[in-house]
């Protein structure tokens, strides 16, 4: 039941829409297989299959909405959620920014259905698990990791005659290994929509020859830095700032984007003119929905162009009330970079520090949106152009918007995942100067 | 863009209203969970109209229902039959039905209301010396006998790949017993309506008292669970939650300014008289800042946070430096779960958290070595017991009844949180009942109990504290929040920093954060308050495991002071 096809997720979703006696109706159908495997000190720990398929409706009388959900879908149970939703339309109290149904849209489908990473099995998740565990074991380190991957189907239909479709797959695979002693920590970590890229094997060297080399941490003194950065360590910190580029906020006066005096920094130089980010549905790495969860069709949106913040979100409430456009939510944030890898950076890097990854950032002034958290999992010094040593972690207290103003070069950009991003994103590996280290952590 | 959720202070769209339920001190929260809530609150980008994890939508009127407990002994007799039948040497069958309603409200204005209902069977299992986990949501004794073999087909094939059986420290059956949270008012019997009259005046008190924006919300939880095992037990717990986040936010437009206050209420494990506003529960401090205990004035509160969100704008500030540090228990609580709680998770020290939490520098050696953690003054404890307190339930997830046990004794590290597989590990004879799963469709496994420093001994009120510091920070409420994979570096803020010379408060301040390192931390307590000043703090969203899981949890403390604390300025330009 978990995956639909269209005809038969349009079949429910007419009959719902059909069966709604409200002044308008959404209904949307979801489902999904997600499989994963777990191991831990060299030993798989848990492995699972969960599938879901779920219905929604929400209703609304005038600016009064209720919403109602159900996992079963015979004509009866169909009836039921439906009055369900009514009822507690009826005795909601009117939302005075309600905004009615999207009209009918044109959705151009995107690439993010895989057939290679929908056909994964049990055995494919304990080879991988296998393929991690094995090498780590004969060079006596200690693997920790998590693998998972999905395949899902999202339709929604709107008494407006609105209808979409389509199918997803994806895969996260993360991988944190340590020296026995646990004086040392390496982690790898790889994002895709099609599998057929992932090479557990391959990836599962670079976390060991991290954890390996990271053993013999030196001290540093904290204070600024250049750093290299690879994606994934800065990624958590975009991701970070772009939560507050909401136009509403800002013309409230309470975001980085907020203008003295009043208004927003729309069409204001805001970074380096090297920083352009977009967000594009039908990136050929990177694809999402074709729409957000409004229905409002998602097309290629400029954000910062050289520097320029050239979007901000508004949502179709405050679009409406501003006299200005609601685009679609983006699903992904594309950053331009250049061609060059990590190591092609450290190479040009006369004193540094390589960032493997950054962990626990939280915000702690929105003000400026200064972000502190820490290093951690290969963190090494750079001298002309090589790396020397292994250094011991710092905590930093760093604005994004700051460190988008402190380029040295930019790298190639690659997807990366973050568990607590909702954006797939596409990161250049950065060489950043003056990047505020506070202290250190004894961690590793 | 959509919100990024781990923010504090400005969110993106309408989500504003929900920051504060973002600002989770987990180590790191679950994208799913996050993506979810936003889903519920209607404020999503995603794909999601109704959030999976908070369960199906329904009327107000069926929050106030229970399931019949013979239905439930029936479903759990009929889990237990497959599973020994199909050569399980275990068996435990939780039937759980999760209620949860939201009102979420803006200035004038209510943004939603959500009621919610998940209702379901987890049926875990041991056979050949492994576990295996499978849930239905069909209730049904065919679904569920089909679950637990199901269950033992996945433990046969993880037996295969398993180095060592598991050892599960024995419980006695307690046959037919229930328990239930000890409140005075079920929250989900009050009409909505009520509630949401209540909040909008809260709202509107605040506007008047000078907040620019205002958003409070109630979060109501009602877990009913029942727990049966092959130990012979049979657990029917009613267990009730409620939360009532507020903040306040000010505005300097000619200066471009923005400050935040939130509420000094803390989630608790209490019915609706948690809000009455008892006058007995209220916690002066020696400048007039208003704390509470086992109950909560809103509105007072919000008042308040209006005029301090204000205050902020002007205040002067902080000189970076050394610092004696007077931690109020609103801020405390934060600290404790960060720099103590966690450490101290067995799973955590011996590795199996690596990928994701990470591991800790409590290491088992550091028990033998009897390890100074803190000062003498130190001693926290564990308990699944405490009135009001969030992990507060009669029995675990795993049918153990709830206990207090020590972690830290006069400063020495002498234990660690287990549950039934673990506790062979540390050497005990049974588990610290300290096991719990987030739905009925997770796994149970060790999470947080209440993790709690004792207060002082010695007759010590928060003024006497404060007259004895020459050069100090008075910290309220709790802020931002980060703590390092093995717990060692942490770094907090707060909501109200009241500078404090020779003896006095003199002035509020403003852009403090402390730094520190985990027992250096705890041995510079030099003194804690006695217990008429003991309150607890807490968090609904502790996240833990790979699928992700959140937990609720506690942590009781009297005002503290720690000296010589390292105190850095978090203001920045951006030019």
């Amino acid at each position: 039941m978990s995956m639909l096809t269209e005809a038969e997720a349009k079949a429910i979703l007419d009959k719902v829409i059909k069966l709604s006696t409200a002044d308008e109706c959404t209904a949307t159908l979801d489902g999904s297989i997600n499989g994963n495997i777990r191991f831990a000190l060299n030993n798989v720990s848990t492995s699972g299959v969960i599938t879901n398929t779920q219905l929604g409706v929400q209703v609304a009388f005038g600016k009064r909405v209720g919403i109602a959900t159900i996992n079963e879908f015979d004509d009866a149970a169909l009836e039921r959620v439906v009055r369900r939703a009514e009822d507690l339309a009826k005795l909601a109290p009117e939302n005075p920014e309600f905004m009615p149904a999207v009209a009918k849209q044109t959705y151009t489908p995107t690439k993010t259905f895989s057939e290679t990473t929908a056909a994964i099995t049990p055995e494919m998740r304990a080879k991988v698990a296998a393929a991690s565990i094995t090498p780590c074991k004969q060079a006596k380190l200690i693997a920790a990791g998590f693998l998972s991957d999905g395949q899902s189907f999202a339709a929604f239909a709107n008494s407006n005659g609105n209808f979409g479709y389509q199918k997803s797959t994806g895969m996260d695979y993360t991988c944190t290994v340590r020296t026995e002693d646990g004086r040392g920590s390496g982690w790898v970590a790889r994002n895709l929509q099609d599998v057929s890229a992932f090479k557990p094997d391959s990836e599962i060297q670079i976390a060991m020859k991290k954890a390996a080399e990271s053993a013999e941490a030196k001290a540093l003194e904290p204070g600024k830095y250049t750093v290299v950065m690879e994606p994934a360590a800065s990624a958590g910190l975009i991701s970070f700032m772009m939560g507050y580029f909401d136009a509403r906020q800002a013309d409230e006066g309470r975001s980085f984007l907020s203008k003295k005096g009043g208004g927003n920094k729309l069409g204001e130089q805001v970074y380096d003119p090297r920083v352009t980010l977009y967000a594009d549905p039908n990136h050929p790495e990177a694809s999402v929905l074709p729409w957000d969860g409004e229905g409002l069709p998602r097309k290629r949106l400029p954000i910062i162009d050289k520097g320029k913040v050239v979007n901000l979100q508004y949502s179709r409430f405050w679009a409406q009330k501003q006299g200005k456009t609601a685009d679609a939510s983006p699903g992904n944030l594309i950053m331009e970079g250049g061609t060059k890898s990590t190591m092609d950076l450290v190479k040009s890097t006369q004193k540094g520090i390589l960032v493997t990854r950054t962990w626990y950032i939280r915000m702690v002034d929105p003000q400026t949106v200064l972000l502190t958290g820490l290093t951690r999992d290969g963190t090494f010094y750079i001298e002309n152009g090589v790396i020397k040593h292994p250094v011991k972690n710092f905590r930093f207290n760093e604005s994004p918007v700051i460190m988008l103003n402190n380029i040295e070069e930019l790298g190639k950009p690659v997807r990366v995942g973050d568990d607590e991003s909702p954006f797939v994103m596409m990161i250049p590996a950065m060489k950043l100067r003056d990047f505020t280290f506070t202290s250190l952590s004894d961690a590793v | 863009m959509v919100s990024n959720e781990t923010a504090s202070g400005a969110l993106a769209a309408d989500a504003v209203t929900l920051y504060f339920l973002f600002r989770l001190p987990s180590f790191r929260r679950h994208a799913l969970q996050r993506r979810d809530f936003l889903a519920l609150t209607g404020f999503t980008a995603g794909s999601l109209l109704i959030p999976s994890f908070q369960g199906r939508a329904i009327a107000a009127e069926a929050l106030q229902s229970t399931l019949d407990v013979k239905i439930k002994k029936t479903l759990a007799d009929a889990a237990l039959g497959a599973a020994t039948g199909s050569g399980a040497s275990y068996c435990d069958v939780r039937v759980g039905r999760y209620l949860r309603q939201f009102v979420i409200t803006r200035e004038d204005r209510v943004e939603n209301v959500v009621n919610t209902e998940s209702t379901g069977v987890g049926i875990r299992v041991i056979a050949d010396g492994a576990w295996g986990f499978a849930a239905t949501n069909e209730l049904t004794t065919d679904a569920v006998a089909k679950a637990a073999k199901q269950a033992v087909a996945i433990a046969k094939a993880n037996a295969t790949i398993q180095t060592a059986p598991v050892q599960l420290a024995p419980v006695k059956g307690v046959g037919e017993v229930s328990w239930k949270t000890p409140i005075k008012k079920n929250s989900m019997t009050v009409p909505i309506k009520e509630k949401a009259e209540m909040l909008i005046d809260v709202n509107t008190s605040a506007l008047k008292a000078g907040a620019d924006y205002v958003n409070s919300i109630l979060f109501l939880v009602n877990e009913q669970k029942y727990f049966a095992s092959t130990d012979g037990s049979y657990i029917d717990q009613d267990i009730h939650r409620i939360w009532a986040p507020m903040t306040a936010t000010a505005i300097d437009k000619t200066t471009g300014k923005f400050r935040t206050r939130d509420g000094l209420s803390a989630p608790m494990g209490l019915g609706y008289e948690y809000l009455d506003g008892d006058k007995a529960q209220k916690f002066t401090s020696p400048n007039g800042v208003v704390n509470y205990g086992l109950s909560y004035d809103l509105k007072e509160d919000a008042i308040a946070a209006a005029k301090q969100a204000r205050e902020k704008l002007k205040a002067p500030s902080v000189k970076p430096g050394k610092y004696d540090l007077v931690l109020d228990p609103s801020h405390t609580w934060l600290t404790i779960h960060e720099s103590v709680g966690h450490p101290l998770e067995l799973d955590r020290v011996l590795g199996y958290e690596a990928n994701y939490a990470g591991t800790s520098f409590a290491t088992l050696d550091k028990r033998e070595a009897k390890f100074q953690y803190g000062s003498d003054k130190v001693n926290i404890v564990a308990d699944k017991t405490q009135y009001g307190s969030l992990g507060g339930v009669g029995y675990d997830d795993e049918g153990v009844k709830t206990k207090e046990w020590d972690l830290i004794k006069d400063g020495k590290l002498v234990d660690y949180q287990a549950i039934r597989d673990q506790a062979h590990i540390l050497g005990k004879k049974e588990s610290d009942g300290c096991c719990y799963a987030d739905s009925w469709s997770s796994v149970q496994f060790q999470r947080m109990a209440n993790i709690s420093l004792k207060p002082g001994k010695e007759k010590l009120s928060v003024a006497d504290m404060i007259s004895k510091v020459e050069n100090g920070i008075y910290i309220v409420g709790d802020g931002s929040f980060s703590i390092d994979q093995q717990r060692y570096n942490a770094q907090f803020g707060g909501q109200l920093f009241y500078e404090i010379k020779n003896g006095k408060i003199t002035q509020m301040i403003e852009d403090v954060a402390y730094q520190i390192r985990t027992p250096e931390f705890w041995n510079a307590c030099t003194a804690i308050c006695d217990e008429s000043d003991y309150r607890m703090g807490g968090s609904f969203f502790d996240g833990k495991g790979q699928p992700g899981q959140v937990s609720t949890v506690s942590h009781g403390s009297s005002t503290a002071r720690f000296n010589g604390i390292n105190v850095i300025n978090t203001a920045r330009s951006l030019g």
